[in-house]
């Protein structure tokens, strides 16, 4: 289990490399840092002296790959890629392009945190749910629930999110009046304010994911333990309950872990219409301000909790099927 | 004078893709294996339907890829012989839907009316209304609306509902006549085994649907001219034109992007799985990291870069509608190319499956190349996954390019898309009284074309991938008579 652990990591590191140079890659040589200046200056007068300038004060003024002034090891330490990418690996993310904007890992740090209220109780209750309606549906296949179940389930998969979102607020905030249309307030009074977020998000998932764990457990259902669990007159209940619900568990884990880095990266979308004040706000306020460094760090923290999502995943699967050993 | 043709990028790929389609279709019609499997597609009923929905938005999309720009009447003082063309680029559809085009009102107006939604202050008789103006075009024809207005929509939707079953029931008898010489059976009793649902393909579900498609377009069609059928946008446009234009954007978007992502997948998965060893290390640690970046976060990423690229060369297109083009075909280059881990490893695995059958072998050992077995022996029998892989992410791709606009790195803003529909959408539902025909209208086109593209790729999937026929849910049969059976046996 331990070296399992470490070789993992390894390998996570040697992937965190590779999206480190290709995001650099994405980043600077596509696109050379007096481009990023002449976009974030804007106007139409751009002289030289702003670019330089403005290159200075973010810490561009470096050659990219090879810095053919200096010497020896620094002839690749003192430039920006070295820089940016030993800064990336310390999680100090340095500052933001935007002239007003401070620090970025603070402000990371602060918004990781709305996510997490937004994305915990979203999670949980997503694969609550959809493991709830998946079950029923399996419970009383070949029937007209479970036809009619899988037509509610492909017809509310077809839906944009985008729509939940826009009818759920006019129904629920301006018509129903039940729940404030956005906003945020740290402490427990959060709560009005994530309650449409959390339920329309729930809704426009559910179709596809209770699809998937249905065809999942009606996979299980046709193996040859659940004949043998029958035959031995166990209720339909029991064998559903105790056998298929435990082994279907797995991919379940599988496609539900998929999800929880953005349990921490935050929902873009019903962030940024819900004004809760999160990563994934942050990651679209970076993305129509054209801020290179927020969304270059983003997509570091981003693919950092994919890679140990991954590897929890994997320590979730020993705790779920003692069946499995890591070695 | 004749207008000059203007071949866009995703004309070009969309024609190509029309063309490889027409092939693929003679392919199937000479194999019979490929045959029977798509068959077995047409023969699930949601499957048979939603084709039909889907080839009406192809027939629009192919309609909206002949782009052309009129020759402006010459102006005197300039050369013989140098026409000079309009800066609007129009397509086929839009020659179709001129009507719509040049039917453009100040500002909102509800589906249907004659009213303008905006209220002026006038004074009538002394005295400060507020009343709303009669609209330029909707309902112009008019001359006393108040009265005229039902009887006048009624008798349209009518002559509408006439000529739409009266175009259903010419495709009918066009059915039953093709279905009598195949079968070398007479007509009625042709048409008598439809309606009694016999046979394998469930024509009369078929029919049904196109009885209720004719009906639609026939009612929408004798209503248009005369009205704005889905009311009008901020600046007057039409919503119902915009709809329309939106299907082109999702087709090409949905398919141009996943035949994006067919080359490195395919290439590499197979690839992967064949040689194994540091071949397969390599391709899985490029995969990994791609997808191990947060997809939308990489897509936009990719896009901003090309957004800078595009604005460092302005003067690379003629007009705005070719800029608006590249950016959408460089929007599905980059959907393909950050998309490609899924069916790649899906891929990779099937191969590492092949390889170690006994076909693979023997071919090894009567020495064929590496190459040729994979081309030969590996590619066809992993092509039914690359089909079902496309059909399925094509619903995707429309629904995750209305994200993408919303974030603001998908199609451009002059171009008309679903997401830039449901972006309006949002702040006109805020408004007072409520904007909701832009949002109705674009729910009920974009759910109809994700539900048929749904149900379509469901039928694909089912016919060429036989594990997945197990999850279909079924209605309970309803058990034929005892003495039925008994006769029978």
């Amino acid at each position: 289990m331990f070296s399992y652990l470490v070789r993992r990591t390894l390998y996570g590191a040697l992937i965190l490399l590779g999206v480190n140079l290709l995001t650099f890659f994405l980043f600077f040589t596509v696109n050379t840092p007096d481009d990023m200046a002449r976009l974030n200056i804007g106007g139409k007068h751009i002289t030289q002296d702003l670019i330089d300038k403005w290159k200075i004060e973010r810490g561009y003024d470096k050659p990219l790959y090879v810095n053919d002034a200096k010497q020896g090891a620094e002839k690749f330490t003192d430039t920006i890629f070295w820089e940016r990418s030993v800064s990336l690996f310390e999680l100090r993310f340095g500052r933001s392009d935007a002239e007003s904007a401070g620090d970025i890992g603070p402000e990371v740090r602060r918004r990781m945190g709305v996510s997490v209220q937004l994305a915990l109780p979203l999670f949980t209750l997503q694969v609550f749910a959809s493991t709830a309606f998946a079950l029923l549906l399996v419970m009383f296949r070949h029937t007209r629930l479970d036809f009619w179940g899988v037509v509610t389930c492909v017809l509310m998969l077809s839906i944009s999110s985008l729509i939940y979102i826009i009818a759920g607020q006019v129904m629920f905030s301006r018509l129903l009046k039940v729940a404030p249309i956005s906003g945020y307030v740290p402490g427990w009074d959060v709560a009005k304010f994530l309650l449409l977020p959390i339920v329309l998000s729930l809704l426009a998932r559910l179709g596809t994911e209770a699809r998937l764990y249905r065809a999942m457990f009606l996979e299980e259902i046709s193996k040859d333990y659940v004949r043998t669990a029958r035959a031995k007159g166990l209720s339909e209940t029991v064998v559903l309950f105790r056998h298929v619900l435990r082994n279907a568990l797995l991919p379940i884990v599988t496609s539900a872990g998929a999800y929880l880095p953005y349990v921490f990266l935050g929902s873009l979308v019903f962030e940024s219409f819900f004004g809760l004040p999160g990563l994934g706000a942050y990651v679209i306020d970076a993305i129509t301000k054209q801020d290179f460094a927020v969304v270059r760090t983003m997509v570091f923290v981003g693919s950092l909790l994919y890679i140990a999502t991954f590897v929890l995943i994997d320590v979730a699967y020993t705790w779920v099927d003692p069946r499995v050993r890591l070695g | 004078m004749s207008p000059k043709f203007v071949l866009l990028w995703t004309d070009a790929t969309t024609w190509a893709l029309i063309l490889c389609m027409v092939v693929y279709a003679v392919a199937v019609a000479r194999s019979p294996n490929l045959k029977a499997s798509w068959r077995k597609v047409f023969r699930d009923a949601p499957a048979l339907c939603s084709s039909l929905i889907l080839g009406l938005c192809v027939l629009l999309t192919a309609a909206d890829s002949i782009h052309y720009r009129n020759a402006l009447p010459p102006v005197p003082g300039t050369p013989r012989g140098v026409v000079a063309y309009d800066t609007v680029t129009r397509s086929g559809l839009d020659w179709l839907l001129s009507s719509l085009i040049e039917s453009r009102e100040d500002t909102y107006s509800r589906p249907l009316d004659y009213l303008s939604y905006r209220r002026d202050t006038a004074s009538i008789n002394g005295q400060l209304q507020r009343i709303s103006p009669r609209l330029k075009h909707g309902g112009a024809h008019l001359s006393d609306p108040d009265h005229q207005w039902a009887a006048d929509l009624a008798s349209r939707v009518g002559t509408g509902l006439v000529l739409g079953l009266a175009l259903a029931v010419a495709c009918a008898l066009a059915l039953f006549g093709l279905l009598a010489r195949t079968r070398r059976a007479g007509f009625l009793e042709t048409a008598a085994s439809v309606w009694r649902k016999e046979g394998d393909i469930p024509w009369r579900a078929g029919l049904w649907t196109l009885v209720v498609m004719a009906t639609l377009v026939g009612v929408t069609v004798s209503l248009m001219g005369a009205y704005h059928v889905f009311g009008t946008d901020t600046t007057g446009n039409d919503v119902l034109y915009q709809s329309l234009k939106c299907i082109r954007t999702a087709f090409v978007i949905g398919s141009l992007s996943t035949i994006a992502t067919l080359p490195l997948a395919v290439v590499l998965g197979i690839m992967a799985g064949y040689f194994r060893g540091w071949v397969d290390e390599v391709i899985q640690y490029f995969y990994t990291v791609l997808s191990s970046v947060p997809n939308i976060l990489l897509i936009a990423a990719c896009v901003l870069m090309v957004q800078v690229f595009l604005d460092k060369h302005p003067d690379m297109f003629e007009t705005g509608v070719e800029r608006a083009d590249v950016k959408l075909a460089l929007l599905c280059a980059v959907l393909g190319l950050t998309g490609w881990a899924s069916l790649c490893r899906l891929l990779r695995a099937e191969t590492m499956k092949l390889r170690e059958l006994d076909y693979v072998q023997a071919a090894n050992a009567f020495g064929v190349s590496a190459t040729r077995i994979m081309v030969r022996h590996v590619f066809p029998n992993v092509a039914h996954l690359m089909l079902i892989v496309t059909v399925l992410d094509f619903s995707s791709l429309i629904l995750y390019e209305a994200v993408l606009s919303y974030v603001g790195v998908g199609v451009d803003p002059s171009m008309n898309s679903f997401g830039g529909m449901l972006n309006l959408a949002r702040k006109e539902m805020s408004l007072d009284p409520m904007v909701w025909w832009s949002f109705f209208a674009a729910f009920g086109f974009m759910v109809t074309v994700v539900l048929s593209v749904n149900l379509f790729a469901d039928g694909v999937r089912d016919a060429f991938d036989p594990r997945a026929r197990a999850f279909r849910p079924r209605l309970p049969v309803t058990r034929k008579p005892a003495a039925q059976a008994r006769n029978q046996g």
